[in-house]
């Protein structure tokens, strides 16, 4: 019986459940997840990132299908998975799902949905989050 | 700053070796690079020691103090670090040994590099290696590590055309020279069919597309280089170190197909050792699956980006070709026990230049280099070796 | 009294289905038969990744922007499921937290069989005409769950609405509400099991027609309305044969209740059934439409709604979600076997 530890997780949902990221008050780039301040500028951003949700459209970098998975994913699999270009900059790893995985391509427009991801077992927590499919 | 040599090796078997302990297997092959270098105990100034998951592995941690104690070093208190990087562990240990040398702190260092990963099952044992991806946002959401460098593989295939059949080669050309190598974990040759063909782990990779699950250890013995013909008439100078960061997820990366970390890492090695790619005769990169040998080749220098499928379809990395690459087998063949492969790299490259590598022997083997990664590139490790 | 009524609606059904004859020859029984007799020809059914705060969440969420309201201004929140994810930790503070309405935000989870959803409604209405909230949040949704081999497995689907109740810019109006409860076992799950169990033909007459027709009959003599009043009826949809028939008991007309009845190709979504009845009917419905809805959930009671399309439906963006023609296009067929994986008929550790 796993026992994750649940604040590690449950810190996280604003970004899983909504793609809350934020923004950098200086250079305004956008970040996901959201940081404590810009690797480019620096101090300069200090107390200067700004909440922002994103909008959860993206497209498709690169994908793979994975057969081979963990315990938490054994059903699903095979199953996609993506690198998703957000249309605000950042870039985020998800599963692609209500697609055929042949109809998978790079450059493919995504939106967002909400997805259980896993959970911890039969007893433990159940965490939700982000997918991705086909817009359209 | 110092030069830095290399006087004693000593490598195990890479496997699934059942009989033997973590314990076991690090003393194993201390004693075989001490017997080696024919230094004695007492000229030890410090042990570094490359380990990745033993914490998972077989759940113990401080793996300083236990190797100093099993080496038998404990009643003379000689200073012990262990060093993590990810699957890049070992090459960080022996940067490490090598600074603590080069700065003239220490004379004689043993580096050590050791992961036992047989002591879990295989779902464990493919759950503690993906910890080298970052957690809460690549692995979390269902990324496994085979499926982060098959997205590499898709989109290598996409932009630079590399097909099927090349990154089947690699597995085919490491497996050829593992079977040159006596303590090669997979021993046998394979065919591009049977790679091609392989049950798939994460599209496009199949099962003979990844290195394997193994235990193994090995150890290096640096010295001073102005000290060292007093043990050995053939020492190795190292005579670069490079290392590089990147961003733990892959998809933070400036450009999915290029390991920014083995670039910044291999420059700053060729800058030290005022060197270019074509001045390397041979070389030991981190093949943990088989595009990682391909984008290490291009990274490397060694060919132009894009041009790493062509590269291996041509033969340029056999044995006998331009620049061989992986001559012990590779992480594919020879074995993949996490924290020792760097400093089994090493041990390889020394070997080569040496003319000690029997069967795998390359001519002219007079400059070496030895790529170490962790995780999907967010470090990176190179060494240049050069013959005394 | 003040007008209340729904200011948006969201739906969500899965894309997978299976065939009623699919399941019927997996059990060795006649495809026709099961078809025929249940009025069933497909389900829908949730992949591993859907559950009853996944199928909320993005009802809500369609529900959220069709209109332009702050979903901090969302003061309630109402789920009613009888297969909420968790027994113990509320479907309703995942569906806050992933709309932006928390934290000042009232939630708790309803059951009450297939109607636990309506309930939710009612319960918005009061709090929105007692000026305790400015929008409630209502949702109906399930992933029912039957015993494997059982009649029930042929309609137990997946889905779920959600409606936001308040007063400003409804684009229809509630005019009226009235339940109808007694304690009547037609069926029930026990705590801590996995499957429900049921009465057989004791669901019938005494429990789903006995409790429709009292409480239609009671708000229509209420209100001062006759079937030929309404331009649609939506019933409870356990199959697709009871909601005919009661219709025909009432007064109402196939014509009637046509726009609302789902269950043929999407099968029973339990507490999301009547719910997602309605939205059909908004989905074309014009001002001035009226629209007579009764739910049903064993144990037992209905809800019934005397609804009036308001002008502001001209104005509503309904495109801007899916439609409920939409989710029903949109599918994927899966075999049995597959389907006994998605909902977890073998255990597996």
């Amino acid at each position: 019986m796993e026992n994750r530890a649940v604040p590690r997780f449950w810190r996280e949902i604003p970004q899983r459940y909504s793609i809350i990221g934020n923004q950098c008050g200086a250079c305004k780039k956008f970040y996901f997840p959201p940081r404590e301040s810009c690797p480019y500028c620096r101090r300069k951003s200090i107390d200067k990132m700004e909440t922002k949700k994103l909008k959860g459209k993206g497209k498709v970098v690169t994908y793979s299908i994975v057969h081979d998975a963990p315990d938490q994913f054994e059903g699903q699999a095979p199953y996609p998975i993506a690198i998703i270009e957000l249309d605000e900059g950042p870039h985020l790893t998800a599963q692609i799902v209500d697609c055929n995985v042949d109809d998978i391509k790079i450059g493919m427009k995504v939106e967002s949905t909400f997805r259980k991801i896993q959970e911890d077992g039969y007893m433990g927590a159940i965490y939700y989050g982000y997918k991705f499919k086909p817009v359209g | 700053m110092r030069d830095v040599a290399i006087i004693g090796k000593g490598v195990t078997k890479f496997g699934e070796l059942w009989d033997k302990s973590f314990r076991q297997l690090i003393t194993e092959t201390g004693a075989k690079a001490i017997l080696e270098a024919g230094v004695s105990g007492t000229e030890i100034d410090a042990l570094y020691i490359g380990s990745m998951g033993s914490g998972r592995f077989i759940g113990q941690e401080h793996i300083g103090a236990l190797v100093a104690d099993c080496s038998g070093f404990s009643h003379l208190h000689i200073p012990s670090t262990r060093v993590e990087s990810a699957c890049a562990s070992g090459g960080l240990a022996v940067r490490q040994g090598y600074f603590s040398v080069a700065s003239g702190i220490n004379d004689i260092v043993v580096v050590g590099g050791i992961e036992k990963m047989t002591d879990v099952v295989g779902t464990e044992a493919t759950s503690t290696l993906a910890t080298v991806a970052d957690q809460e946002w690549e692995a979390f959401f269902g990324a496994t590590f085979p499926g982060l460098y098959a997205m590499i593989a898709t989109k290598h295939m996409k932009d630079y055309g590399t097909t099927r059949e090349q990154l089947a080669q690699v597995a085919v050309k490491n497996h050829a020279n593992g079977a040159l190598n006596p303590n090669a974990q997979f021993k046998r040759e394979i065919s591009l069919d049977a790679v091609i063909n392989a049950p798939p782990v994460a599209y496009p990779l199949g099962m003979l597309d990844c290195s394997p699950v193994s235990d193994g250890a090995a150890t290096v013995i640096l010295c001073a280089a102005e000290k060292a013909k007093k043990y050995v008439d053939n020492p190795v100078k190292i005579i670069a170190s490079g290392q590089a960061s990147d961003t733990l997820a892959l998809h933070g990366r400036r450009e999915i197909c290029t390991f920014d970390s083995t670039v910044y890492a291999a420059k700053m090695a060729y800058k030290q050792a005022n060197l270019k790619p074509k001045d390397i005769d041979v070389a030991e990169v981190h093949d943990c699956f088989t595009i990682a040998e391909i984008l290490a080749i291009e990274d490397l220098g060694f060919v132009k980006k894009g041009e790493g499928g062509k590269a291996i379809e041509n033969k340029i990395t056999t044995l006998d070709g331009e620049i061989p690459v992986n001559t012990s087998g590779g992480l594919k063949a020879k074995g993949h026990p996490i924290g020792a492969t760097g400093v089994a790299q090493i041990a390889e490259i020394v070997a080569q230049i040496q003319g000690k590598a029997d069967k795998r022997q390359i001519k002219n083997a007079k400059i070496g280099l030895t790529h170490n990664i962790g995780g999907t590139g967010a470090s990176c490790v190179v060494h240049i070796l050069e013959a005394m | 009294m003040k007008r209340v009524g729904i200011v948006s609606y969201g739906v969500h059904i899965p894309r997978f289905r299976i065939k009623s004859a699919d399941i019927a020859v997996a059990w060795g029984k006649d495809p026709q038969t099961i078809a025929n007799g249940l009025g069933i020809i497909e389900k829908s059914v949730p992949s591993l990744d859907q559950d009853v705060a996944t199928i909320s969440v993005e009802a809500a969420r369609a529900a959220l922007s069709r209109c332009n309201i702050n979903p901090q201004d969302i003061g309630a929140v109402y789920v009613g499921s009888e297969s909420h994810p968790y027994a113990v930790k509320p479907t309703g503070t995942i569906v806050g937290e992933a709309i932006g309405a928390t934290p000042g935000l009232m939630v708790a989870d309803y059951e009450f069989a297939c109607k636990a959803g309506t309930a939710a409604i009612q319960s918005c209405m009061s709090m929105v005409r007692a000026e305790m909230i400015t929008y409630g949040l209502a949702i109906g949704a399930d992933t029912s769950q039957a015993s494997p081999g059982d009649a029930l497995e042929y309609a137990a689907s997946a889905g779920g609405a959600a409606f936001i109740i308040g007063k400003d810019k409804i684009i229809a109006t509630i005019n009226d509400t009235y339940s109808f409860t007694t304690d009547t076992p037609d069926f029930w799950r026990r705590e801590g099991r996995k499957y429900p169990a049921h009465g057989g033909r004791f669901t019938g007459a005494p429990a789903y027609f006995r409790h429709i027709t009292s409480s239609a009959n009671y708000l229509m003599e209420r209100v001062g309305t006759k079937p030929d009043d309404y331009t649609y009826a939506v019933f409870h949809q356990p199959n697709g044969k009871f909601p005919l028939k009661v219709a025909k008991i009432l007064g109402f007309s196939k014509e009637q209740v046509q726009q609302g009845l789902l269950c043929p190709m999407i099968g029973n979504t339990y507490s999301g059934a009547s719910m997602v009845g309605l939205a059909s009917v908004l989905d074309v419905a014009k001002p001035g439409d009226r629209v007579f809805l009764t739910s049903y959930g064993s144990g037992a009671g209905s809800d019934s709604f005397d609804i009036t399309v308001t002008e502001q439906i001209s104005e509503f963006s309904r495109k801007k979600a899916p439609l409920v023609s939409q989710f029903m296009e949109n599918k994927e067929y899966i075999d049995y076997s597959t389907y006994a994986k998605y909902r977890d008929l073998l255990y597996w550790e």
